[in-house]
């Protein structure tokens, strides 16, 4: 009889002892808190790119890099990330001629002669990861979304494929995934930032014309980068809180 | 693809080489347009005590519902994932007028247009289910939800409680669909869409194509079951279109010029853009022989006195080219907002597939699918009854 | 009751209806969506996890440095020293993280293309950036022959 009561009671306490480790466990999982990266705070950061049009060479580096590391496909539309080449007329500057070649993934063949009294140059686009989204407002489940640390992410699984996220972007970076048929864009490498890597396009760019930032990191080049250089951002009569921050872009850039 | 490549003109961000938006999507507001526009005709009587248009009720209801059990398909159609499409009840972003669809439409359907129909017609169901037999009975008692009370005092709480939800489904046939057109209107990164026109330009000319609708249906339907056309109710149809065709025409005129005068940096794009790849549809159709020539056509009847027969072939007329010139609308504004890029420095093209997922073919389909469905209804629930015809006074030449 | 009834027992049926309806949505409802969403937002919060699942196909500088240090050291004070050895070399996350590197050596980039990715010139490059035309430079040759591409600058 004792031993019984003993032995229950000791289940009983297993039972309750297991279920709280296991509730504090649950709330780990039902907080999103990887232990896949266990020593990544989400709340720390708060994530942007500074790119630097001066240093820009076309080179296309980044285009392939990306396409590499995150498994796009070749296709002419498909593009997380792209380069832009400029060519505009003194006399003309709201009518820049502007190409990006599949993207820049090949380079840009010579087009232009020197001395033709124009301007040219090159800038790289990609996902802007704006603080105040128009594709996350008008995405009608939840399937796009800004992450707590600044980054508009994807959920794969559950987007419907309705496209209204691409029509709601002004930047048009935003594509459908044939292979998924969901929308697909720039994930800033996230799978790479959370483990203290850059991301691909800013690894092998040469001139550091990409650069991640940190702007809750206090010690982040960004810092300096927003203050020593005559910032823009792209469409910013638009608000939508772009955090892609461009030194020496050109008003005839679109 | 290839072809696409070779068919942009200037630049367009790369990503924008395809369409997103297809015809089904045209397709959509179309028909949530002549559900709406139906419906709101439908109302006149029976709120606004317009009796004139009384033979048409229950037709308007009818074809109202057909054209909304249609609404969804093209939207299921087109979505990457539509088994994924509950989500938009599980989870609906109140952010995005988008997600508002699953909940207006099901209030729509079932409440506004399944309980008025329903409310309507229960005498007449009570009715047949005794007269028929076997499955026939079955089906009319299961509509009847097993009650036969058609007592004096239970219809008039039928007409009481109908009258009441009329009136709830017009403003929730405005919203059905308004909220189209704040979908394309709130739109930001679209200089085409975004403006605060687009919801009310959307309404107005939901009503003209649903009236247009009904009025051709009852002329066809008439001519059908060889009965006499109500003169008087089909000068009053043709009348409340006109109204409606003149504020729809006022509203884009006023965006037009609104554009025009204010030349923003999108203007030079767009004005392009309707004059070269939407030439036909936007001013051959849908400006001059969708919305100048009915308008034209249907003030004439008001000016000259005609002959009832030059009457109905001009409301004819008028009404086919109608819903033509809406449709043309639908896919000026859908297809024309993808047509350039964002960029403002490009253009690309629309490859409309044939047997494709989001091809012609299937929107054909859906277009003829709306009629079979009220071919059904009509056989289940006849709008009209021999009683009811003969109050009809018979036309006057 | 029964008299008021009597009129209007379709209404209450039809009632019914609806509120079956209504709780069967309601259960539907709590059963179906996602458990962990909306915990950080209108999101579902695995997709974070999601997201940072992805496998790595670059593998970063830090990882090259690791063995390849007396490289990383012939390149201080080039103008090459800030450039990823992936820039040129490619993806190696696979040959970084491989039990035996060696045995998944990536090809050497080829000499005389790889260097005009960068520096062939274009009218669109920055005034400053050293770009040539391979026809007026060199000997037609591969630019190795002349450059140590780790430390490019002739003395």
């Amino acid at each position: 009889m004792g031993t019984d009561r003993r032995a229950f009671l000791k289940q009983t306490g297993l039972i309750l002892v297991l279920s709280g480790a296991a509730a504090q466990a649950w709330d780990f999982v039902l907080a999103g808190e990887p232990e896949k990266a266990p020593t990544y705070k989400l709340l720390d950061h708060w994530w942007a790119m500074a790119m630097d049009i001066r240093k820009c060479i076309g080179c296309g580096n980044c285009v392939r890099a990306c396409k590499a590391e995150n498994g796009v496909l070749l296709e002419p539309d498909c593009f997380r990330t792209w380069v832009e080449r400029y060519h505009v007329h003194p006399d003309d500057p709201g009518h820049p001629e502007v190409d990006s070649p599949n993207g820049g993934y090949d380079g840009f063949p010579e087009k232009y002669k020197a001395g033709d009294g124009s301007k040219n140059f090159f800038v790289p686009k990609m996902c802007n990861h704006c603080a105040h989204s128009p594709c996350v407002q008008v995405c009608p489940v939840g399937a796009t979304f800004e992450s707590p640390d600044g980054v508009v992410l994807v959920d794969k699984t559950y987007c419907l494929g309705c496209r209204y996220c691409v029509q709601a972007c002004p930047y048009g970076c935003r594509y459908i995934d044939p292979r998924t048929e969901t929308v697909d864009k720039c994930s800033l490498c996230y799978h790479r930032i959370t483990k203290g890597l850059t991301t691909a396009c800013c690894e092998v760019c040469p001139m550091g014309a990409r650069k991640l930032g940190d702007l809750k990191d206090p010690k982040d080049p960004i810092h300096d980068f927003l203050k020593d250089h005559m910032i823009h951002v792209l469409k910013p009569e638009m608000a939508t809180g772009a955090k892609a921050y461009y030194n020496g872009l050109d008003g005839s850039v679109r | 693809m290839e072809s696409l490549l070779h068919s942009v003109q200037g630049y367009i961000y790369p990503d924008e080489l395809q369409l997103q938006w297809s015809i089904l999507i045209v397709l959509y507001p179309f028909i949530t347009g002549l559900v709406a526009g139906a419906f709101i005709l439908a109302s006149l009587e029976r709120v606004f005590n317009v009796e004139a248009v009384k033979p048409t009720y229950r037709l308007a209801l009818l074809t109202a519902l057909a054209f909304m059990i249609v609404a969804p398909l093209p939207l299921q159609l087109h979505l990457g994932h539509p088994e994924r499409s509950f989500e938009m009840y599980l989870t609906p972003h109140t952010t995005s007028a988008m997600a508002m669809f699953g909940f207006v439409y099901l209030w729509y359907l079932m409440v506004v247009l399944v309980l008025e129909i329903w409310l309507d017609f229960r005498k007449d169901i009570v009715l047949m289910a005794r007269a028929s037999t076997g499955l026939k009975r079955m089906l009319y008692r299961a509509m009847a939800l097993g009650s036969g009370n058609i007592s004096e005092r239970s219809l008039q709480i039928d007409d009481k409680v109908g009258k009441f939800i009329t009136i709830v489904g017009i403003p929730s046939a405005i919203l059905l669909h308004g909220y189209v057109g704040f979908i394309f209107g709130s739109v930001k990164a679209n200089p085409w869409w975004s403006s605060a026109l687009m919801p009310v330009v959307f309404i107005f000319s939901a009503m003209v194509s649903g009236i247009a609708l009904v009025m051709l249906m009852y002329q066809f339907v008439s001519w059908y079951r060889r009965t006499a056309v109500d003169m008087p109710c089909l000068d009053t149809i043709a009348r409340y279109l006109l109204y409606a065709f003149i504020i729809d025409f006022s509203l884009e005129m006023l965006d037009l010029v609104h554009r025009i005068y204010e030349a923003d940096e999108s203007f030079k794009t767009l004005d392009f853009m309707v004059h070269t790849k939407l030439y036909f549809s936007q001013i051959i159709l849908q400006i001059i022989a969708g919305t100048l020539l009915p308008i034209g056509l249907l003030a004439l009847v008001q000016i000259v006195k005609l002959t009832e027969q030059a009457r109905r072939a001009i409301y004819g007329a008028a009404g086919l080219l109608t819903l033509v010139g809406i449709f043309a609308m639908r896919w000026n504004v859908v297809i024309g907002g993808q047509l350039f890029s964002k960029s403002l420095l490009g253009y690309t093209t629309y490859k409309m597939g044939l047997w494709s997922r989001e091809g012609l073919l299937p929107a054909i389909i859906l277009l003829i699918l709306p009629f079979v469905i009220l071919y059904i209804l009509v056989q289940l629930l006849p709008p009209w009854d021999k009683a009811r015809d003969a109050e009809v006074p018979r036309a006057q030449g | 009751m029964r008299e008021w009834l009597r009129d209007r027992e379709h209404m209450v049926r039809m009632g019914i209806l609806f509120a079956g309806a209504l709780a069967v949505f309601l259960v539907v409802r709590a059963v179906m969506v996602p458990k962990d969403f909306g915990t950080y937002g209108h999101f579902r919060t695995g997709a974070l996890a999601d997201n940072m699942a992805h496998p790595l196909v670059f593998a970063g500088r830090q990882a090259c440095g690791d063995c390849h240090d007396d490289i990383v050291a012939s390149r201080k004070g080039s103008k090459h020293e800030q450039i990823g050895c992936e820039a040129c070399h490619g993806a190696l996350e696979a040959h970084a993280s491989a039990g035996d590197p060696s045995t998944l050596k990536p090809k050497l980039p080829d000499g005389k293309t790889i260097c005009l990715v960068c520096h062939k010139e274009n009218v669109a490059k920055p005034a400053g950036f050293p770009q040539i035309d391979p026809k007026d430079h060199g000997d037609g040759g591969p630019c190795t022959s002349c450059h140590n591409p780790h430390h490019p600058e002739i003395s």
